[in-house]
């Protein structure tokens, strides 16, 4: 088998006249953390269903761990962990039981399956609850317990869909602080996200997706660098005042994006523009100094934000 | 780990993982199905078999259909109609959880499960709960006297495979609902009811209109009640009636589930 876990060619996917997915290529290495950022309706569920050996493809080759998901699905399936993007818990089951349930549907012994429940409540931080329903688990526990369940098996590919949509602040940082556990256990996860910071924490290597292609592809340090300045600053001058201000702003740094609401001015030195604006005279109500960030890598590359 | 990775392939009889989940489940439910398994008969023994049976008695003899009392007459068709309502509440409701409110299937189809797995795992639990519905039914028409004929066992694996034949049906069916209010209505209203009413339950199909035979034919009911009272008192049927009624509910069985084994694979593939 090649070093490549996942080998994605040509893929694509339509659905009556719709393209979902539309012709993409990459790879995922044994080990790495891959994600795939881009905002909802991006094609990026669909590409992750299809490699999950859930969803058949219209053209293009995929190869999971050397396998083709159309033809040996359930084979693939053994080897995957996947948290979908929309907990399937059996609610009616405690925890514990299901988690049992779901390392018995990979058909692993009872003595076995029995043996991880304990760490696997550790890990998902739900010793307490092991007994509960799973119907009276709040959100940020319902998810980990999809997450402990996608281990039961032992996983080489852990695949995680939108894992923290829907979570409050508190939540989402217990969860990436589990799965970047998972990563230093050296676990490949393959990752889809619409949240920026979330690619940033826990992906070694992403593609930026819009509209079923690939926007751009690399570490969130190599787009950062390649498609924005090392620093933005944020100015609003009030709705109206915005687009008035825009061209004399735009004399002054690299690059600006004017958004509804504010002014994105691209510069390697944010507080020397600032002073600059303010030397010329305008005084904006609002400032912001920050560093690039993928968000500002998806505006440059579609002139859209990630969360509309 | 690398002890697990030898032992991890497909399993071998993926259905049997998703009866002992389902099973899990179920039994959650077992005062509730066991009390329906229990109340159900005795309301209808009471009411039917006794009230309706004595007026029988009272107006055409002790042996007015068919030579048997009331009773002996009506427990293979209510023997069936239970198997045929405990199938199908354990088909319908697992299937719309499954795949419309819990969406369970979903997160079994990402295991090494697939669609015919799983359906033929909800399947067979909704056959375990049949079988229970029925020996405690069988009992309870024992205990009224109308399991009296000494063939009267033979009623048990009839009613059976009706529950089957009906439950394969609505298994297929209940994978195709996406809007549960219209298809709870027009199975509760214009299928079970008309297919109790209308099958020889209470007295012989031929007693009806011509025109109305119509719906005995195509109820599994009444098939499985016209062998049920072939077996259990002798009921005259002729050669070619007692094919027709076996292969009537075998095809049921049959197509119901290639259909429901396609459909909950297109499914989950959506």
């Amino acid at each position: 088998m090649s070093e490549n876990l996942i080998e994605v060619r040509g893929l694509t996917k339509k659905y009556d006249n719709f393209v979902a997915v539309d012709g993409i290529d990459f790879s995922v290495r044994k080990s790495e953390s891959f994600g795939l950022l881009g905002p909802n309706g991006a094609g990026k569920s669909t590409t992750m269903r299809i490699i999950a050996a859930t969803s058949q493809r219209t053209s293009g080759e995929v190869l999971v761990l050397g396998k083709d998901p159309e033809k040996e699905g359930p084979q693939i399936r053994a080897h995957l962990g996947v948290v979908p993007q929309q907990d399937n818990l059996d609610i009616q089951l405690t925890v514990t039981e299901n988690l049992y349930i779901y390392g018995r549907y990979f058909g692993l012994s009872k003595k076995f399956v029995k043996s991880k429940i304990n760490d696997l409540l550790e890990f998902a931080q739900l010793e307490e609850k092991r007994d509960t329903k799973v119907e009276t688990l709040s959100g940020g526990m319902k998810r980990r317990l999809t997450i402990a369940r996608s281990l039961v098996s032992e996983p080489d590919i852990l695949i995680l869909d939108e894992p923290t949509t829907g979570l409050d602040p508190q939540a989402r940082h217990i969860l990436w602080d589990r799965l970047f556990r998972l990563k230093e256990d050296g676990i490949t996860l393959l990752i889809t996200t619409h949240y920026m910071d979330e690619a940033e924490q826990l992906c070694d290597r992403l593609i930026v997706m819009d509209k079923g292609k690939i926007m751009a592809e690399g570490s969130p340090v190599e787009l950062i660098k390649r498609y924005s300045t090392r620093e933005v600053l944020e100015v609003r001058f009030g709705s109206n005042r915005n687009a008035e201000v825009a061209p004399v702003l735009e004399q002054l740094c690299e690059r600006i994006e004017v958004l509804p609401d504010r002014i994105l001015l691209y510069t390697e030195d944010a507080e020397e523009v600032l002073e600059n604006i303010v030397g010329a005279g305008h005084h904006p109500n609002t400032s912001l100094v920050r560093r690039s960030s993928l968000e500002d890598v998806f505006l440059r590359l579609t002139g859209r934000s990630l969360i509309e | 780990m690398s002890a697990l990775k030898e032992e991890r392939s497909i399993p071998k009889f993926g259905a049997f993982y998703v009866l002992e989940a389902r099973m899990k489940a179920m039994l959650k439910f077992f005062w509730v199905i066991a009390s329906i398994a229990i109340l159900n008969p005795v309301l209808y023994l009471v009411s039917i078999g006794l009230g309706v049976g004595t007026l029988i008695t009272n107006n055409i003899g002790p042996n007015g259909i068919d030579g048997v009392s009331y009773l002996t007459f009506i427990a293979p068709a209510l023997l069936a109609t239970s198997a045929i309502q405990g199938a199908m509440d354990e088909v319908i409701f697992p299937t719309l959880d499954g795949f419309k409110w819990a969406k369970i299937f979903y997160g079994i189809n990402s295991t090494p499960q697939t669609g015919s797995t799983i359906a033929a795992g909800v399947f067979l639990t909704a056959m375990v709960r049949t079988v229970g519905s029925v020996l405690a039914y069988s009992g309870i028409l024992y205990l009224f006297g109308a399991m009296d004929s000494p063939n009267a066992y033979l009623a048990v694996p009839i009613a059976i495979l009706a529950g089957a034949s009906f439950g394969a049906v609505m298994l297929a069916l209940a994978s195709h609902v996406n809007s549960e209010d219209l298809f709870f209505t027009i199975v509760g209203r214009f299928v079970i009811g008309p297919m109790f009413l209308f099958s020889g339950t209470f007295y012989p199909l031929g007693t009806l209109p011509i025109g109305l035979q119509f719906f005995g034919w195509i109820s599994p009911l009444w098939h499985a009640t016209e062998l049920g009272r072939f077996a259990t008192y002798g009921h005259h049927i002729n050669a070619t009636m007692l094919v027709v009624h076996s292969l009537f509910l075998l095809a049921m069985l049959v197509l119901g589930l290639i259909f429901a084994f396609k459909q909950y694979t297109r499914r989950l593939a959506k």
